[in-house]
């Protein structure tokens, strides 16, 4: 099953390679990783998402969990939680095939942020599901370039991942 | 900074080797008497030293090695400590900070090569954090699950050009780290009741026993229960090799009754030992009877390999003192008529065929013999060193261990050349006490240029080569699993150790007869302040038996080149 961890660690220099290295070390897969300072400039928020069974996942969070540098570890598809990923994609746009590409962005709830008479590149927010969702549906449109953030993800309700 | 926050942390002897990154610390060292620093030959055989102070006490102990070629030399030692959790600081050299990542002289990236066989690791980036750094080393180092810690220190750190206020902090708090004190009282509790209702118990015991200083509870409790034990390779010396509840070693080359009543268990209480591959065998077929309770300070280790049925986190010798409470005040008693039968069958295995090797009528040695003499001469009670390879079971399975702290090898990397440096580094700290490396002429040749340290500080330990010409772990998978093909087995044109040894200032003496051979021993640790290399002659045929059968459950074994359960 997949999952998406969310991880707290020191805003130092290797922690990230500590994290990184755990999963080439101990053969678990990577989907995604986003990483980036909090509000708090000594912690960095990283989330991971990944692919294993519930001994696979428990270990991940172990191990993690062992790391000097990481201070908090949560599973967030243990509960309620919202998913989100950026994606900006730049199409070949010319003749009705633009207006096309503008129907479905917008159903999809898209933006077109840049513009050439040949081109839109657009930008989506969502689920991974979303996304791929929108790739499907782009149909015979030719993809130029496709950019993904990685999913970040936060706990629905009360519940935070915080100090 | 660097030897005083040594100094104030109570390090009495570092092992080290100089180099042009640490020129600074190293006059730092001359002129001071507090730390005294120990020169070994190569940097393996330092980090071994380190390892083997910590094994044989508790504490971390220190390595200190230039960068470069210094460090990546001290690469197997650090893992080896890493995969025993041995704790240990490791100090290495580095390029002045400015040349980092330009691939300077002597530069090597230590915090990523090292990153995957330490427990942590730091670099100083600024010289006032020098002994907070320290602190966090040692601190990290020898609580929880104890592991190594490298300090990477660029050379310009300890030259700095202002002056800092030097200050060793008494303690350290991370706000990551937490060690865990004491287990869940509720877990405790069903285990304790789940403890007291089995009828084929076993107690298995690892490595976390003696690091955690679980020996004497482990003791009690087994006493208190009436209830069989049986140590991994890490875990020999936790119970008394001579008491009547041992029942030897588990796993590969464990006795045949340990093995057999592991399989025909029907609870096993598992201390500071992890299910190893090595014990478990194949994990499919693993004690299909068993429920499970396995205390262990790193949550990481429980159900890692076998599931847990209860899982109990925590440090082996607080969780088993809550047992131990809980069982004297418990109004339930273990199932004595069960435990009646149990112990018949385990007597059973016992005479059936425990601790068994065959000798011919020829006065030719075999190696297990010459442990048990060991065993003999030295009461059970010496440090024991041992290499890897077929003398390092024989040991294991024949030396009778009366106190923990005192089985001291390589488990889990195997690393040969481990045996000598280990024995220096627990003689440097035991003068008085009996230590002997028991190796192979392979192993031995790993780290030989250690006897040259031996003469510098006087380290009179009694050197034990099981020499049977040949590699012979690998030449015994070969025969069995390869059709005897002896590829690269052979170890042709060995040196003559005797003289090899005269060479460096000790005594050599050889053995050839099994006649002769107490005479040797007793003449050889009667030789207090000598140096001792005794190259003893055994036979180079001998397998190391039991031997479980891959992948197949723990009671499937040979027991002789042409037995099989
Ligand atoms: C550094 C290292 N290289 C290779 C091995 C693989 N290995 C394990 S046992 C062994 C043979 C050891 O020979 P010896 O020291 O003579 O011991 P014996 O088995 O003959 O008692 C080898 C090569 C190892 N464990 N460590
Ligand atoms: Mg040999």
């Amino acid at each position: 099953m997949r999952h998406i961890i969310s991880v707290l660690l020191e805003n130092e220099p290797g922690a990230l390679s500590r994290v990184v290295g755990l999963f080439s070390q101990r053969n678990y897969n990577i989907e995604s990783l986003t990483v980036a300072p909090t509000d708090d400039a000594t912690l960095s928020r990283l989330t991971v998402t990944t692919v294993g069974d519930d001994r696979v996942i428990e270990q991940i969070t172990k191990h993690l969990n062992k790391l000097i540098d990481v201070v908090k570890v949560v599973d967030l598809t243990e509960g309620e939680h919202i998913e989100r990923e950026l994606m900006m994609i730049k199409l070949k746009a010319s003749g009705a095939n633009r207006a096309e590409i503008k129907r479905t962005a917008d159903i999809f709830r898209g933006q077109i942020i840049d513009v050439t008479p040949n081109t839109y590149t657009v930008q989506l927010i969502g689920a991974s599901d979303k996304l791929d969702a929108f790739i499907s549906a782009l149909g015979t449109t030719s993809i130029m370039e496709v950019v993904r953030s990685g999913v970040s993800g936060i706990a629905r309700g009360e519940k935070t991942l915080s100090l | 900074m660097v030897v005083r926050a040594l100094h104030d942390e109570g390090v009495k002897y570092i092992y080290g080797y100089p180099g042009g990154a640490l020129l600074h610390v190293y006059d730092a060292l001359f002129r001071q008497e507090d730390v005294q620093h120990i020169l070994v030959r190569h940097e393996q055989a330092a980090t071994h030293m380190a390892d083997a102070y910590a094994r044989a006490t508790g504490k971390a102990g220190v390595a200190l090695v230039t960068s470069g070629p210094g460090a990546t030399n001290a690469v197997t030692g650090i893992a080896t400590a890493y995969m025993d959790s041995i704790p240990m600081v490791v100090i290495t050299g580095q390029v002045m900070s400015h040349l980092i990542g330009e691939d300077a002289f002597q530069e090597t990236d230590m915090m990523g090569i090292s990153r995957p066989i330490v427990k942590h690791n730091f670099s100083v980036s600024r010289p006032e954090e020098i002994p907070t750094i320290i602190k966090k080393a040692f601190h990290i180092a020898q609580t929880g699950r104890p592991g190594p810690v490298v300090v990477d220190i660029p050379k310009d750190m300890t030259s700095p050009t202002e002056r800092y206020e030097y200050e060793y902090p008494k303690s350290v708090k991370l706000r990551s780290y937490s060690p865990i004190s004491r287990g869940h009282s509720g877990q405790i509790k069903k285990a304790t009741d789940l403890l007291l209702a089995a009828k084929r118990p076993v107690l298995y015991t690892g490595g976390g026993v003696i690091m955690g200083n679980a020996s004497d509870e482990l003791i009690q409790l087994a006493r208190m229960l009436n209830y069989p034990v049986t140590n991994t390779l890490m875990g020999l010396g936790g119970f008394p090799g001579t008491d009547r509840q041992f029942i030897g070693m588990l796993g590969m080359h464990g006795s045949y009754e340990a093995n057999m009543a592991m399989h025909h268990s029907d609870l096993i209480l598992a201390v500071g030992a992890r299910f190893d591959d090595r014990v478990t065998n194949g994990l499919d077929k693993f004690c299909p009877t068993a429920k499970i309770i396995h205390i262990d300070i790193d949550p990481a280790s429980i159900s890692k390999t076998i599931k847990a049925d209860i899982p109990i986190v925590g440090p082996a010798q607080a969780v088993l003192a809550e047992m131990i409470e809980l069982v004297a005040a418990s109004k339930k008693q273990p199932d004595a008529a069960a435990l009646k039968t149990w112990w018949e069958q385990i007597d059973e295995w016992r005479t059936r065929h425990g601790g068994r090797y065959r000798t011919d009528d020829s006065d030719k040695m075999k190696p297990q013999q010459v442990i048990e003499m060991l065993s003999k001469v030295t009461n059970g009670d010496a440090y024991v060193c041992s290499d890897v390879g077929q003398h390092q079971m024989f040991a294991a399975q024949y030396y009778k261990f009366n106190k923990p702290n005192r089985w001291i090898n390589s488990g889990g990397l195997g690393t040969m050349g481990f045996g000598l440096p280990a024995a220096m580094g627990v003689k440097m700290n035991f003068p008085d006490a009996d230590v002997a490396c028991v190796t192979g002429e392979g192993s031995i040749q790993m780290n030989i240029q250690e006897l040259s340290t031996c003469k510098q500080y006087d380290l009179p330990v009694k050197i034990i080569n099981l020499n049977n010409q040949s590699l012979g772990m690998v030449r015994q998978w070969q025969d069995m699993n390869y059709e005897s093909r002896h590829s690269h087995s052979y170890m042709k044109s060995l040196p003559d150790f005797i003289k090899l040894a005269e060479a460096y200032g000790h005594v050599g003496m050889k053995v050839e007869k099994y006649s002769d051979l107490e005479a040797a021993m007793r003449e050889a640790f009667a030789m207090k302040d000598r140096l001792v290399f005794m190259d003893i002659y055994v036979d180079p045929f001998e397998h190391v038996y039991p031997m479980q059968v891959p992948r197949g459950s723990m009671r499937d074994m040979w027991l002789t080149k042409t037995e099989r359960t």
